[in-house]
C-alpha cells in the first residue's frame, strides 16, 4: 500500500480525494456566482453613476470580475493581461483624462431630452433579450478538443502561426502612441 | 442543472457577456461627454471578449486561437483608449467642454 492510499484510508470521507473534489467545485460555484455578482454591478456603476470618476472606479471592478471569469474559462494569462492591460492601463488613462478635461456629466438632460434616459433603457434591453434569446435557443456542438490552450502554445502560435498579426499590432500601437502625442500636443504651444 | 454548476455551461457566459453588452449601449447613448461614451464602449468590448473565450472554452477545437484573438482585441483597445481620450482633451482645449451636445461646429 503506497503513501497516498493510507492517508486516503485514515482521512474521514470528506477530506479524500472525491469528498474534496466535490467541495472544491460546490466553492468554485458559489465564487463564480460572487465573481459574476461583482462584474455586473461593477457594470452598472460603470454605466449609470452621475459622477464619471466613480464610473471609472466602477469600471476597473468590472474588469476585475472580468479577469476572474477569463479564470474560470481556463485561460489565466488571458486575465492576468486583462488585468495588466485594462486596469492598469486603460483604467488610469481614462482617470487622466477625466482629471485633464473636468467633464461634467452631472446635466441630468440637455437638448436630448428627458426620453434619452427611457430610450436608452428599452433599446439596450431589446439588444440583451435579443442575444439572451439566441443564445438560450441555439444549439452549439463541442468539438473535441486538440489542445490544452497552455501559455507555452499561445506564445509558440503567437510568434509562428500568428506572427505576421503580431507585428502587424505592434505598428498599430506605436502608429497609435505617436498619433495620440500628436493629436494632443496640437495647439499647446499658443 | 443547479446554481453551483453554472460556471461549466457556455449558456451562463453568453448571458453575462450579453448583460455587459447591454449596459454599453445604454452608457453610450445616455451619457453626455466623450469619456463617458468612451467608458461605455470599452464595456462592449469585453463583452464581445467575454463571447470569444467562452465559445474558445467550450466549442472550438484549438483553445489558443481564442485567446490570442482576445490579447489582440485588447491591445486594440488600448490603441482606441489612447487615441479616443488624446482627442477628448484636444476637444476639451478647444471648446473648453466635451459635452457632446455642444461640439457641434465643422470649422476645419
Amino acid at each position: 500500500m503506497n503513501l497516498m492510499d493510507t492517508i486516503n484510508s485514515m482521512l474521514p470521507s470528506v477530506l479524500t480525494a472525491d469528498g474534496l473534489a466535490g467541495i472544491a467545485d460546490e466553492a468554485a460555484g458559489v465564487v463564480f456566482l460572487v465573481i459574476c455578482a461583482i462584474t455586473l454591478i461593477g457594470g452598472i456603476i460603470a454605466c449609470n453613476s452621475e459622477r464619471l470618476v466613480r464610473a471609472v472606479a466602477g469600471l476597473a471592478v468590472c474588469f476585475v470580475g472580468v479577469a476572474a471569469i477569463y479564470f474560470f474559462l481556463n485561460s489565466p494569462f488571458v486575465a492576468m493581461m486583462q488585468i495588466l492591460i485594462y486596469v492598469g492601463a486603460v483604467c488610469i488613462t481614462i482617470a487622466f483624462a477625466i482629471m485633464l478635461a473636468a467633464p461634467e456629466d452631472n446635466k441630468k438632460h440637455g437638448p436630448a431630452g428627458p426620453l434619452s434616459g427611457p430610450l436608452g433603457l428599452i433599446t439596450a434591453g431589446l439588444v440583451t433579450f435579443g442575444m439572451i434569446g439566441l443564445g438560450l435557443k441555439t444549439e452549439f456542438i463541442a468539438i473535441p478538443k486538440i489542445n490544452m490552450g497552455s501559455v507555452k502554445l499561445i506564445g509558440v502560435q503567437l510568434l509562428t502561426t500568428y506572427s505576421m498579426v503580431f507585428e502587424l499590432v505592434s505598428i498599430v500601437l506605436l502608429i497609435a502612441i505617436i498619433g495620440s502625442l500628436v493629436i494632443a500636443r496640437h495647439g499647446r504651444s499658443k | 442543472m443547479s446554481m453551483l454548476n453554472l460556471h461549466n455551461s457556455l449558456t451562463t457566459y453568453l448571458v453575462l457577456a450579453a448583460i455587459l453588452f447591454g449596459m454599453g449601449i445604454y452608457g453610450l447613448i445616455t451619457r453626455r461627454t466623450l469619456v463617458g461614451m468612451l467608458i461605455a464602449s470599452e464595456l462592449i468590448l469585453v463583452a464581445s471578449s467575454i463571447n470569444i473565450m467562452a465559445f474558445n472554452r467550450f466549442t472550438a477545437p484549438d483553445p489558443v486561437i481564442g485567446q490570442i484573438f482576445t490579447l489582440f482585441i485588447m491591445a486594440i483597445a488600448a490603441a482606441e483608449a489612447a487615441i479616443g481620450l488624446s482627442i477628448t482633451v484636444a476637444v476639451y482645449r478647444n471648446y473648453k467642454t466635451v459635452d457632446t451636445e455642444e461640439i457641434v461646429d465643422l470649422k476645419g
